[in-house]
């Protein structure tokens, strides 16, 4: 079984029609599917959040077949995980996809069981603090990418579970739980 | 038989035999003679009208010609020939040739051979004649002759040198009657003396062109006659060859087959016999020109495999043509036509706009199941098939193959493969691929199969 470090390649990642976008409509459907779910599987264990189309992706080449997707290609597999609400374009010129293995619904349940597991229901934190603090090591909220923490965060606060303020520096905010 | 006439001697093949000097002019057949009044004579009907220099004989058709059945006009006794009047009701009859006939007393044509005095002092009760044409002979030309020969008066020069008077035409040749008078000098021959004799040379001259005119255009109708033989031995052999071919299958060396195929596509080259043209077919063009297409294209189809580039199919044809080239609309049409008639050929466009003609029987599942074959060989499974393999394979041209081998694609039998080695193309895995479980691989299928072909690559 191949690896991409240590995540482990399903074989069909060496058959190189899957990385020609294939034309005919049957074919296509399958074929995005399976890169949908590749992508969101790989970005969840290796923790990827940005996905850059001008940059390398470990994901996009296979050296042993030689072949890599096309811009198109990329294109078109992340705007098919746009739809579906599992990414979201960070730039109007399709450079730059945020990708959410974890719908930001399902962050912001993430954030509540992590406030109700350590007890914070009434705590006052910052979010650095619940990005690399040390309560938050080992969970999945430990290196979350900072944009999608603040929009799960600006979720819960819209249904009045936490409050969020400014902090004494500009770059650091604080959270009010009310869990 | 009458006794207007006078009896004219035929020798026992039924020949006419000629006087002394006579010379024929002109012959029709299928001539009537009748009088104009009705009873002078019994018509004599469907007989062969012969012009001398001296006489017009007239003889019964040849099986009924007896020594004594042949009767004869000396022209000596004709006071006048009747032009031709062409009227509107010439048109509808057979051509009639008049003249007046100068009877003696007792009621027959004058004779003057008979030594009954000069013409105009023998009671000169004249009888117009009617030769009536119904032959297909030149009754213009015969005319002609008739005014030439009447006006000549051989007979008279005869007379002359015979009896030794010097009446006749025989002007100009001064001293020397004896031997060198009138018309006809002592040989037979035609000497060109005088007014006639001038007028005789013009029409030998007019007849000698028209003569090697006709003579060429022999030669031309002789040149298209052969070429038109060539053409069709090479029809012939094209014929031999293409039933050779088919019938040896696998005795044959490839030089044998090679030679054969050059013969075969020369022949092809040289062409259609009357190839079908707008005059030819008017407002069938169309029709006819596309069955003759479908016929025409049935043997590059068989070398091609069964599918050939319209294109390709038009400039063959328009070769085999030579000239009389059609246009491209033409083609388009012709081939468009082949829905409404029962032809074993059709004509196919395909997604990427090629358009090619097919033999009806042509099976685009066959084609498949062949392509599936060849694309599920290991080989091909590591490294997928180009148009040019599937080319080789199925034994068409590349063009055709791509085309084939895009129509698979569509189908959901292959998936294509760009990269920088080309345009290539595998079996289709993607409908095996479990979408829940993508590490788990069935034991059996393609997909195993392909595994297993891929790692022993390396």
């Amino acid at each position: 079984m191949q690896k991409l470090g240590d995540f482990k390649l399903p074989h069909f990642f060496n058959y190189p029609p899957y990385f020609t976008l294939q034309p005919v409509r049957e074919t296509r459907e399958k074929q995005v599917q399976l890169w949908k779910e590749l992508i969101l599987d790989y970005c969840r264990t290796q923790k990827i959040f940005v996905i850059k189309l001008e940059e390398e992706f470990p994901l996009f080449s296979n050296s042993v077949i030689e072949r890599t997707l096309s811009h198109e290609a990329r294109e078109a597999f992340l705007s098919a995980l746009v739809a579906e609400g599992r990414a979201e374009w960070l730039d109007k010129g399709h450079r730059s996809c945020l990708i959410l293995w974890h719908r930001i619904q399902d962050w912001a349940d993430i954030i509540v069981n992590f406030v109700k597991d350590n007890g914070f229901e009434d705590s006052v934190m910052t979010v650095e603090e619940i990005r690399s603090g040390i309560e938050s090591r080992g969970t999945e909220l430990h290196g979350i990418d900072r944009t999608i923490l603040m929009r799960a965060l600006k979720q819960l606060e819209q249904k009045g579970k936490l409050a969020i303020f400014k902090g004494t520096s500009t770059d650091d905010e604080g959270i009010k739980f009310s869990v | 038989m009458s006794n207007f006439f006078s009896k004219a001697e035929v020798t026992s093949s039924g020949r006419p035999v000629f006087l002394r000097n006579e010379v024929e002019c002109h012959l029709l057949s299928g001539v009537d003679l009748e009088s104009e009044d009705h009873h002078s004579f019994s018509p004599l009907k469907s007989g062969i009208l012969i012009l001398t220099t001296h006489r017009l004989l007239w003889l019964p058709s040849s099986s009924a010609i007896t020594p004594t059945s042949a009767s004869a006009i000396p022209l000596a006794a004709i006071s006048h020939i009747f032009s031709s009047k062409k009227s509107l009701k010439s048109v509808f009859h057979s051509p009639r040739i008049r003249f007046q006939v100068l009877v003696s007393p007792d009621g027959r044509v004058f004779d003057p051979g008979s030594g009954s005095g000069s013409s105009s002092g023998s009671g000169s009760r004249s009888v117009v004649v009617t030769a009536v044409v119904r032959g297909k002979g030149d009754c213009d030309g015969f005319l002609v002759k008739f005014w030439d020969s009447w006006r000549a008066r051989a007979w008279e020069s005869n007379e002359t040198s015979g009896s030794g008077s010097g009446s006749g035409l025989a002007s100009g040749t001064g001293a020397g009657t004896g031997t060198s008078g009138g018309l006809y000098s002592t040989d037979g021959s035609v000497r060109m003396v005088g007014v006639a004799g001038i007028l005789r040379k013009e029409q030998e001259m007019w007849e000698s062109t028209d003569k090697s005119l006709q003579d060429a255009f022999q030669d031309l109708n002789a040149l298209m006659s052969k070429a038109k033989e060539m053409v069709m031995l090479a029809e012939k052999m094209r014929q031999k060859l293409l039933s050779g071919t088919s019938s040896q299958t696998s005795g044959t060396n490839d030089e044998d087959m090679g030679s054969k195929e050059e013969i075969q596509d020369w022949l092809l080259s040289v062409g259609i016999i009357s190839p079908v043209t707008k005059e030819s077919a008017g407002a069938l063009y169309h029709q006819q020109l596309s069955r003759q297409l479908a016929d025409f294209v049935r043997t590059p189809l068989e070398r091609a495999g069964g599918m050939i580039n319209l294109i390709d199919a038009y400039c063959l044809f328009n070769r085999a043509r030579g000239t009389e080239l059609i246009s491209p609309d033409d083609m388009l049409q012709a081939c468009s036509l082949w829905e409404k008639f029962d032809v074993p050929v059709m004509l196919r466009k395909f997604d990427s706009g090629v358009m090619v003609i097919q033999n009806k029987s042509h099976s685009d599942e066959e084609v498949f199941a062949r392509i599936r074959s060849l694309v599920t060989k290991p080989e091909a499974l590591r490294n997928g098939i180009s148009p040019t393999d599937a080319a080789m394979t199925l034994g068409i041209a590349p063009a055709m193959a791509k085309e084939h081998l895009l129509t698979a694609e569509s189908k959901g039998l292959l998936c294509r493969d760009i990269s920088p080695d080309g345009f290539r193309f595998y079996i289709n895995l993607f409908p095996e691929i479990d979408q829940c479980n993508i590490y788990f691989v069935k034991d059996y299928g393609i997909c195993s199969t392909w595994i297993k072909a891929v790692s022993t690559s390396g």
